[in-house]
């Protein structure tokens, strides 16, 4: 099989570099939405691993699928949601994506592909696996994305369901996205393993240790492991190491992090990395930087004032849609 | 009409709606050549092939989990747990996935999803080969639950079951796999989900029952009509949603009402329907609502201890001659 092509236009670079700006204002517009109280119930906040979902969802064709987790709005964002309607949801608004129903924790577009982040750590695996299937089963050469988190992968679901797809070779790409901490426990102290990764060695499938704060590369392994899995050859397992910037969720005020770590990875910052990559081959000018962060701003602005000013739900929703 | 069994009635179920629709497709353990641990699925590997017969490994929640991601691109899997104990193992994917995905994303979103399973005891399997867990998904809004008694049911209902939108767990008391009865040939139509079947007519007392105790109820009413009590028997076929209807319409008539149900006695379906009757029509009833279901104890193995645990036609028998002042 020919190398996979993973040298980006220009113009797509500056849009990988956009998605990863919009997904932090984003992120930023729900922390002060927080402080506000327009966000009531939990949100898990995704900034710090703009990379990691940009460089993987910039890897897939329009008519993919992916599934998300707890901390999806950047996965959802990537995809090209509607940052209107998410943060709707989050506001718990009629006009979000669920209508209120599933708060920051459940957006889900499948319009787009984007089959529902996971409220359950490990709950979107065997499902991303079962998509896969659907697709076999359609005979579509369509491939499927599985984001989780590193605490997943002591979950029984995700054992379960690589295995299932590697004796399948089942078109699903396993991404976890490997930020180092739990609410509170460490990686180390929770997992067997130094790298995720490791693990792809007993299903029998690739496993890729990437920089999870540099989008490019990213991108390059996503596109091996998405032509693999959409040549029937299989799933592979990418490990990107990243970090969260925020403490677990806006509920919880204390970091058991140590300050230095935190700070050593916030100077590996995804973004302005990237932005010195664009810098260093003229890509980017600071009049276009700028105008880039100014559009990016006032999407973001669109977005809080169509969250606040969306009207709440109708109590009979809450008895609506329980069957289908 | 021909009598088949109900092992061969699900089986042409299955056979009929994976003709008829490309999207059904089966999915468990050793459902292939070997056909299921107790035949259901025999012969529908040769006749479909692998890629509709989906042999597993022994990872129930990873599969159902999987069944859940086949629903939501349109599939429809109908997927064999082996014996309902094993239910435990894929409560995350029916309960938090399956059952919420329609109400979460509305019409985006679907899961016609059929988890079918043997329930109950009576063959000596034992504590954890034995159970009947159907209240733990009755409990749970947007699951559905089946439990036909019949060949005729269990084949209209499986129908039905696959071709609903909705995640439906279909029960299938391990003591009826042989038993025989009339049953439509092909073509037949689903039996529409959530409608009991007045499996007796009778004027003095209601005996409502499902699965394996529909039968064990009927042959009550065989025994009580000899001492001259007309027992009318309700098969409730869906245990979600319930058919209050068919029930309340049965009590206002009778005025007495018994429930067998296998499971334990607390937390459970025939405590639901019990207590729904007192909310609806208190004032029809000639007496107390009598419960004949297993006492708050595990199955046990021994077939001695196992009888003296799980209802049966005698018990159902004694409780309603005593509610009608028969001893």
């Amino acid at each position: 099989m020919a190398t996979p092509d993973t040298n980006l236009s220009t113009d797509q670079q500056l849009e990988l570099y956009r998605s990863m700006l919009l997904i932090r204002e984003f992120e930023q517009a729900v922390l002060a939405s927080h402080e506000k109280r327009l966000v009531q119930g939990p949100a898990h906040t995704y900034i710090g691993m703009e990379a990691s979902a940009v460089g993987i969802c910039s890897a897939l064709l329009d008519d993919d699928y992916l599934t998300s987790t707890h901390r999806g709005h950047g996965h959802c964002i990537a995809r090209g949601l509607d940052v209107k309607r998410m943060l709707a949801e989050i506001f718990g608004r009629a006009t979000g994506y669920c209508k209120g129903k599933g708060g920051s924790m459940h957006i889900a577009d499948v319009s787009r592909g984007m089959l529902g982040a996971d409220g359950i750590v490990g709950g979107g695996i065997p499902i991303a696996t079962g998509a896969a299937l659907g697709c076999r089963v359609r005979q579509s050469s369509q491939v499927v994305a599985c984001f989780f988190g590193e605490g997943a992968t002591n979950q029984g679901s995700f054992h379960e369901a690589i295995n299932l797809a590697a004796i399948r070779k089942l078109p699903v790409v396993f991404v976890c996205e490997n930020n180092h901490w739990a609410l509170s426990a460490g990686f180390e102290v929770t997992t067997a393993v130094a790298n995720v990764a490791d693990r792809a060695a007993a299903y029998s499938i690739p496993g890729h240790i990437v920089d999870g704060n540099d989008v490019l590369a990213v991108h390059t392994t996503a596109v091996e492991a998405v032509q693999r899995a959409r040549a029937g050859d299989g799933p592979s397992l990418i490990e990107n190491k990243t970090y969260r910037w925020e403490p677990h969720s806006v509920f919880n005020t204390k970091d058991p992090r140590p300050p230095d770590e935190v700070a050593e990875w916030k100077a590996r910052d995804p973004i302005a990395r990237f932005r010195k990559v664009l810098e260093e081959q003229d890509a980017l000018s600071a009049d276009q930087d700028a105008a880039i962060q100014k559009a990016v701003a006032a999407l973001i602005e669109e977005a809080v004032e169509f969250a606040t000013n969306s009207p709440e739900p109708e109590p009979a929703e809450a008895m609506a849609d329980i069957y289908a | 009409m021909r009598e088949i069994s109900y092992s061969d009635a699900l089986r042409e179920a299955l056979q009929e709606e994976m003709s008829r629709d490309s999207e059904v497709l089966l999915i468990g353990e050793d459902i292939g050549t070997y056909g299921g641990a107790f035949g259901v699925t025999r012969g529908l590997l040769d006749r479909f092939g692998p890629d509709r017969v989906v042999e597993t490994p022994i990872s129930e929640g990873g599969f159902v989990g999987m069944a859940v991601g086949a629903s939501l691109l349109g599939a429809r899997p109908v997927v064999e747990i082996m014996f309902m104990d094993f239910m435990t193992l894929v409560v995350d994917p029916l309960v938090n996935q399956a059952a919420k995905l329609h109400y979460v994303y509305g019409e985006q979103a679907a899961c016609p999803l059929v988890v079918r399973t043997p329930s109950g005891g009576g063959r000596s399997y034992g504590p954890t080969h034995s159970q009947v867990f159907e209240a733990w998904f009755a409990h749970t809004p947007g699951l559905k639950v089946v439990a036909p008694s019949t060949p005729a049911d269990a084949k209209g209902l499986m129908k039905a079951a696959i071709r609903d939108n909705n995640p439906v767990l279909f029960v299938e008391h391990k003591m009826l796999y042989p038993t025989r009865g009339p049953v439509p040939g092909r073509g037949s139509r689903p039996i529409p989900i959530g409608k009991a079947r007045i499996a007796r007519r009778g004027t003095d007392v209601t005996i409502i029952a499902w699965s394996w105790l529909a039968l064990e109820a009927e042959a009550a009413a065989d025994a009580l009509a000899v001492d001259g009590i007309d027992a009318e028997v309700i098969d409730m076929r869906t245990l979600s949603p319930l058919d209050m209807e068919t029930v309340i319409e049965s009590v206002q008539r009778t005025g007495r009402l018994v429930i067998a149900d296998e499971a334990p006695r607390s937390g459970g379906v025939s405590a639901d329907i019990g207590v729904r009757v007192f909310e609806q029509v208190f004032d029809y009833l000639d007496g107390p609502i009598r419960r004949v279901t297993t006492p708050d104890v595990p199955v046990p193995a021994s077939p001695v201890l196992e009888q003296a645990a799980l209802p049966n036609r005698e018990r159902i028998a004694a409780a309603a001659a005593e509610l009608c002042g028969a001893y």
